[in-house]
This record gives C-alpha cells, sequence and structure tokens, in this order.
C-alpha cells in the first residue's frame, strides 16, 4: 500500500493561507464566517482532496461492499508537535490506521478533527496537514470528512487531533484475544521503545550521537501481506503507550492464557537503551507507534516473520516468546541472565528517577 | 551495548553462581544498600542463583523511600503556593504526604515541574526573575554535589529568586544505625557504587573495622551484583571483614575531590529524619549559614511542619532490612503502586516496588 508514495501529492505546493496576512490561528478562523471558510476551503480540502471532502457536505457518504467493518477513534495531544521521525499530523493517521489494521482490516477511510489553539503559527499547521496527508496517502487511506474549532491562547497546546477510521473486513479471521490457543507463538515486528525515547529527548533536552527517531508507521500494508498470505491469524496488538509489557498483560488477561517472552529476542536500539538506564526507564513499557505483535499458530511463524522482515519497518522482527494453555493469566520473561520474571502493566506514568 | 552486555552475560552469571555455591558452608544475611541494587536483584532474580542458606535484605538506600512524610507535606506547602515554580526529580511527585501528593498539588494548579537536573532548576530561575523557583534536593551523596553546585552558582550569579528545600541524606550514619541496633542480623555489606563514585570508600573502613563486618563496593548490573556477592561471602566464610572494590570500574578509593569540595562549601552535617525510623544524629545535609538566603523552608515558613507516618505502614522495616514487603500485611492489596501507603511502593527504587512490579504481577490480585 506504498505504493503511492513516490507520486507527488495532490494540493496546494506551499501554505495556501497568505502568511502576510494571517501568520497565526485567530479565533475567527472557527468562527464561522469567511476565515474559517477559507481555511477550510485552502488548507484542509485542497491538500487533503478527497472527493468527498470536496463535495463539502455535512458528512461524507460512502458504499459499502459485504463483508464486515472495523471502526475505531482515537485522540493526538502529544507535545512536542513536531518530533524526530514524524508530528502529530503523521501520528493521527498512523495511530488510526494501525488500530484499523490490528482488527485484521483494511483501511478505508478517515475523519479529521481539529482543535487548534489561536496563535498557533500557519505555517506549522500547514506543515501537520501536509504530513497528515502523506501518511494517509502511504497507508492507502483518504480523508473523508473533517471538523476545524479554534479554542483560546492558552487553552490547548497548540493543535489537538482527533481521526476516527473505518476499515474493510474481507475475511472470516476472528482476530482477538480470545482466539489465541496455547502453543501459539508471538512474533514482535521491530525494535522498541523509539517513539517514547525520541519524543522524551525532545522534551528533556537530552542528545545522542545518533539521534533516535521515532518509529511512528502505518502497519496496514504488512497486515494486508499478512492475511493475504492467508496466515491464520490469531490476535494483533500495536503497542501504543505502556509499551510491549502493557499489551502482553492485556492479551494474557482476555486470553485467559499464560505469555512467555524471551528478553534476549526483544530487539531495543542502543541509544533508547541508554537512554533508558539514565532516565530509570524500562524499554518495556515505552511507547511505540509502528510495532505490533501478532500471535498465530507455531507452524506458521516463520512464514509470518519473513512477510514482516520485507517491509522497511519490519526487518527486526523476532519470535519473541508463546502463549500457553491453561495457565494462570500472567506474562513472565526469561531474563539475559537466563532467570524468569514476572512481567506487570505499567502503573501510572514512566517519572524520570533521581539518580 | 557497551559496559552493558557483558555484564548481563547468562555464561558468566552461571560460572558467579556456581563459585558463590563453592565458598559457601553456613548461613549469611547480606544486605545491599541501594534501592538500584534492590530492583536489579529482584528483576534478574539474582537472589534465586544463591544457596538457600544466603539471605538478602534490602537496604535503606532509596532516596525517595526516606524522605519522610513531614518533608514531603512541606513540600507540597512550599508547590502550592502562587508564584512558586516547583521544580523536583521526577521520582518524587508519587509520594505520598499525609494527605496528597505532588502531582495532586499540579493537579490542583501548582506549577510542578520535573527537572533532570538541579542545573535546569536554576535555569528556571534565571528565565522567570519574577516567580520563586524551588528544588526539592533529595538523594544521598550522589545527586547532593548537583544540588550543591546549583546553590553555588545561584550565589555566585546573585540568583535571589532560586532555593532549596533540602532533604539529603548519608549512607554511613544509616548503615551504622542498622549495625547498632541490638536485633541487627546483617552481616555482611554490598556498600552502593554511585555513593562511591562521589565519596570514595575510606569512610566505610572505620565502620568494617569497628563491627567486624564485610563492605563490598558493588555496581548495579547482574554480574556486578554476583561479584560483589561472591566477595562479601568469600570474607565472611574466611573471617575478614575489609572494606573491597568490585566496582573498580567507576569507583577510586578517594571518591570525587571536587564533587566533595563544592558539597562541603555549601552543605554542613545535620540530623535528619528518616521514614519510618526516625531522626538520624549527623546523618544528613543542610544548607551552611552563608547560604540560608536559598533555603525554601526558612524562606517558606515550612519549617515547623510535623506529621506522623502511617501507621499502616511499615516502611521503616523494610527500609532497615528486617521485613521483606510480602511480610507487610498491606503488601498488594491495600497498598499497591496506585493507592501506595508509602513512598516504597511508588519510588523506581523501593523494596516493594520491585517485589510488586517483578514477582506480584498486580493482575494476579485482580482476578
Amino acid at each position: 500500500m506504498s505504493d503511492n508514495t513516490d507520486k507527488h501529492p495532490p494540493g496546494p505546493r506551499s501554505c495556501p493561507i497568505p502568511i502576510a496576512q494571517y501568520p497565526h490561528v485567530m479565533a475567527a478562523h472557527g468562527g464561522g464566517g469567511k476565515l474559517m471558510h477559507e481555511l477550510v476551503r485552502r488548507m484542509f480540502v485542497a491538500t487533503l482532496k478527497s472527493p468527498e471532502l470536496e463535495a463539502e457536505h455535512d458528512g461524507a457518504v460512502l458504499p459499502v461492499s459485504p463483508g464486515r467493518l472495523a471502526f475505531t477513534t482515537d485522540s493526538f495531544v502529544i507535545s512536542p508537535l513536531f518530533f524526530p521521525g514524524g508530528d502529530i499530523g503523521s501520528l493521527a493517521v498512523h495511530g488510526t490506521v494501525n488500530d484499523l489494521a490490528m482488527c485484521g482490516a483494511r483501511p478505508y477511510v478517515l475523519s479529521a478533527g481539529f482543535i487548534l489553539e489561536e496563535g498557533l503559527p500557519m505555517e506549522d499547521l500547514w506543515r501537520i496537514v501536509c504530513s497528515l496527508r502523506d501518511a494517509a496517502l502511504e497507508a492507502g487511506v483518504r480523508v473523508v470528512t473533517g471538523d476545524t474549532k479554534v479554542v483560546e491562547r492558552g487553552k490547548g497546546d497548540g493543535v489537538f487531533i482527533n481521526t476516527s477510521g473505518i476499515g474493510l473486513i474481507d475475511h472470516d479471521l476472528r482476530i482477538g484475544p480470545t482466539s489465541i490457543r496455547g502453543g501459539d507463538v508471538i512474533v514482535l515486528s521491530g525494535d522498541i521503545g523509539r517513539h517514547g525515547i525520541a519524543v522524551m529527548a525532545v522534551r528533556s533536552g537530552l542528545e545522542f550521537e545518533r539521534p533516535v527517531t521515532s518509529d511512528s508507521a502505518s502497519v496496514a500494508g504488512i497486515v494486508a501481506e499478512l492475511l493475504a498470505a492467508g496466515l491464520e491469524i490469531h490476535c494483533m496488538r500495536d503497542l501504543t503507550r505502556g509499551g510491549l509489557s502493557s499489551a502482553l498483560v492485556e492479551i494474557a488477561h482476555k486470553a485467559r492464557r499464560a505469555v512467555h517472552i524471551e528478553e534476549k529476542q526483544i530487539v531495543v536500539m542502543p541509544e533508547v537503551r541508554g537512554a533508558c538506564e539514565m532516565l530509570g526507564f524500562d524499554p518495556l513499557y515505552v511507547a511505540n507507534e509502528g510495532r505490533f505483535v501478532v500471535i498465530l499458530p507455531a507452524a506458521q511463524a516463520e512464514r509470518a516473520l519473513a512477510i514482516i522482515r520485507r517491509h522497511p519497518h519490519g526487518r527486526d522482527a523476532r519470535i519473541i516468546g508463546t502463549a500457553v494453555a491453561d495457565e494462570r493469566p500472567i506474562v513472565t520473561m526469561t531474563s539475559r541472565i537466563g532467570t524468569r520474571r514476572m512481567i506487570d502493566m505499567l502503573s501510572g506514568e514512566q517519572l524520570p528517577r533521581i539518580c | 551495548m557497551r559496559f552493558q552486555d557483558e555484564y548481563r552475560d547468562a555464561e558468566r552469571a552461571r560460572q558467579f553462581q556456581a563459585a558463590i555455591a563453592r565458598v559457601t558452608t553456613r548461613p549469611w544475611t547480606i544486605m545491599e544498600i541501594c534501592g538500584g541494587q534492590t530492583h536489579a536483584i529482584v528483576r534478574y532474580g539474582i537472589d534465586e542463583l544463591l544457596p538457600a542458606s544466603i539471605t538478602l535484605v534490602h537496604g535503606p538506600g532509596c532516596p525517595v523511600c526516606v524522605t519522610p512524610v513531614e518533608m514531603i507535606d512541606r513540600a507540597i506547602r512550599v508547590a502550592a503556593r502562587d508564584g512558586v515554580i516547583f521544580c523536583s526529580f521526577g521520582d518524587m511527585l508519587r509520594v505520598p504526604g499525609s494527605r496528597e501528593d505532588l502531582t495532586s498539588v499540579r493537579a490542583q494548579g501548582g506549577d510542578v515541574r520535573v527537572v533532570y537536573s538541579p542545573l535546569d532548576a536554576l535555569q528556571i530561575a534565571r528565565e522567570h526573575p519574577q516567580r520563586e523557583v524551588v528544588f526539592f534536593g533529595v538523594g544521598f551523596e550522589t545527586t547532593a554535589p548537583a544540588t550543591a553546585m546549583a546553590v553555588h552558582q545561584a550565589r555566585q550569579l546573585g540568583v535571589g529568586n532560586f532555593s532549596l528545600l533540602v532533604a539529603h541524606v548519608l549512607v554511613p550514619p544509616a548503615m551504622e544505625a542498622i549495625l547498632s541496633a541490638p536485633d541487627n542480623r546483617v552481616q555482611g555489606f554490598l556498600a552502593a557504587g554511585h555513593v562511591c563514585t562521589v565519596m570514595g570508600y575510606t569512610e566505610y573502613e572505620p565502620l568494617s573495622r569497628r563491627y567486624r563486618v564485610p563492605i563490598v563496593v558493588t555496581g548495579f548490573e547482574p554480574l556486578d551484583i554476583l561479584h560483589g556477592l561472591y566477595l562479601c561471602v568469600a570474607q565472611l566464610e574466611e573471617g575478614r571483614a575489609e572494606v573491597e572494590n568490585a566496582y573498580t570500574r567507576v569507583v577510586r578509593r578517594e571518591g570525587n575531590a571536587p564533587a566533595q569540595d563544592v558539597m562541603r562549601r555549601v552543605f554542613r552535617v545535620v540530623p535528619r529524619k528518616w521514614r519510618g525510623i526516625g531522626e538520624i544524629s549527623e546523618s544528613g545535609l543542610g544548607l551552611r549559614e552563608e547560604y540560608a538566603a536559598f533555603d525554601a523552608e526558612l524562606k517558606f515558613g515550612a519549617e515547623d511542619i510535623r506529621a506522623e507516618e502511617s501507621p499502616e505502614c511499615i516502611a521503616g522495616l523494610v527500609l532497615q532490612g528486617a521485613k521483606k514487603p510480602t511480610e507487610c500485611a498491606a503488601f498488594g492489596t491495600r497498598c499497591t503502586p496506585e493507592r501506595p501507603l508509602g513512598a516504597p511502593m511508588v519510588s523506581t527504587e523501593g523494596a516493594c516496588a520491585a517485589y510488586y512490579r517483578y514477582r506480584h504481577a498486580g493482575m494476579a490480585s485482580n482476578e
């Protein structure tokens, strides 16, 4: 689904709102008058270009083929708005598209609601909208409806975005924790912890010899190939806030199965490990935005692995563990020194330690 | 990753395990001082690699844990004041005071910020000359030099809107308090590697002689800890009581002289109250007279706040190695990381948090 990327993106090539006139978002841009219409038409409709948006109806009317639909929503409030490897625009697409993919759905359409803070530089908004457009193109999904509000200065954090998405399911698999069987293996799609550390580094002014870039990406393309290969996928889960450990604990609990993983199979980039050591974080709990686990019968694991590894975002995919039948729903891990311990869900937020 | 992978090697861990088993003939109780070491021990299951006759007990070296509840109440009083920017290491935010913690102050509109260094707090003070910026100086000898440096610079630069809420504590007096207790059962210590990076280890030599107890300066990786344990057990078995350094890649006998120097210039040794333990004489650091203008307790009149610990929390016993976290009736039930009774359950270095996180797995209790 990434075959669209080298085409020139549609829409205007530079910020369509005359900067000299409106260098910043103003309250009137959300007021329902001419300014708002100009912003919606020139900034959003012209950039995100879809027949549904261009129709400028109150909502999008969509044809639906037989089968099942997946529907999801997510809100994005990240600070800073721009971080190495992405920004709030691309993140707003990846988050929702990945949630659809985890349901085994092919992302179909998105809505995008923008809450803008008065005073947001127009150029920043332009960059964010372009990035959202590019991410949507790459994920093979189009924005068909949207909304803009402007809040007073001090009542937002630059921009908040909500995206909802509809995905199409054209297979009969029941993908979810309750489909997991004892003996299933767990494949992790790549290295972990990069998104959380990339964002934390910007916030805290940490610097690395080789900058850590967020893993934020759509995994819809990889999932589509896994499904097209006819693999009997039992469960998928993307790793977001709370990291790998929280995802696995949730799965174990819902599936009522024990999950066992091997620490040495989990890839963490040296810079991420270093930052975690320094801040007192555990990479297992650090956020990701382009990583997922897929759980399927052991006999199909190598095929799944080969498919994931063909993708640039999946090069570091590994089989990290197994699901065990008829045990307490806990997650355990064999450490690098060969001992075993339990993995718990993150409690509260990860706070940097004292020493 | 260098300096990490080679200290987490399964084969070498097995060699140390075998070596410790070989030298052990009798039961021994050994305390690791530092909360970072406690976490590594529980996280990697190092205690499970030891012969059954060796008991590890966890020490007082978690700076968050030993900060008494009344100091948290003072922090909350100062942080809630209009115009104050209260800066703290992240760990302190969720430590319960008598009624609330610093995150609740933030939720109620207080300007509470997480910083990574006291010098960041000084920078904030310089950027906001019209606000009062207070840094919560918590920690052992490891963090005290950086706090000292911030105050020292503040005085040199004439930054009058910067002050410190000082809760710094010292390791050797706490060790002495444990050793001199009538029911003490600790026979050997793993000293905290990072404290020794600053202070060196000469100050442990009189302790080791007086109480006939081996003290081994130890690092934080699994193999560091196994190495420290091996040396400690070997001393105990041979009837020796010396200070040894198992963390030579970082620690020198004399420590870091410039760091000690700035500490001495800014701080003096004072009595300090420890959570659940009470006051220990000459166990903390306070600002010297010439830095009194930077003392937040005086500046904001918070020095008279007194508070008692929760009677249900046995933090004091846990911090002195007298009880394991799992021996507490409230562990995992009335006391969890989400609703802690005491600091050891929320600190990233707290013994209770380590047991909860790596051994208990909270969900088991939710079934």
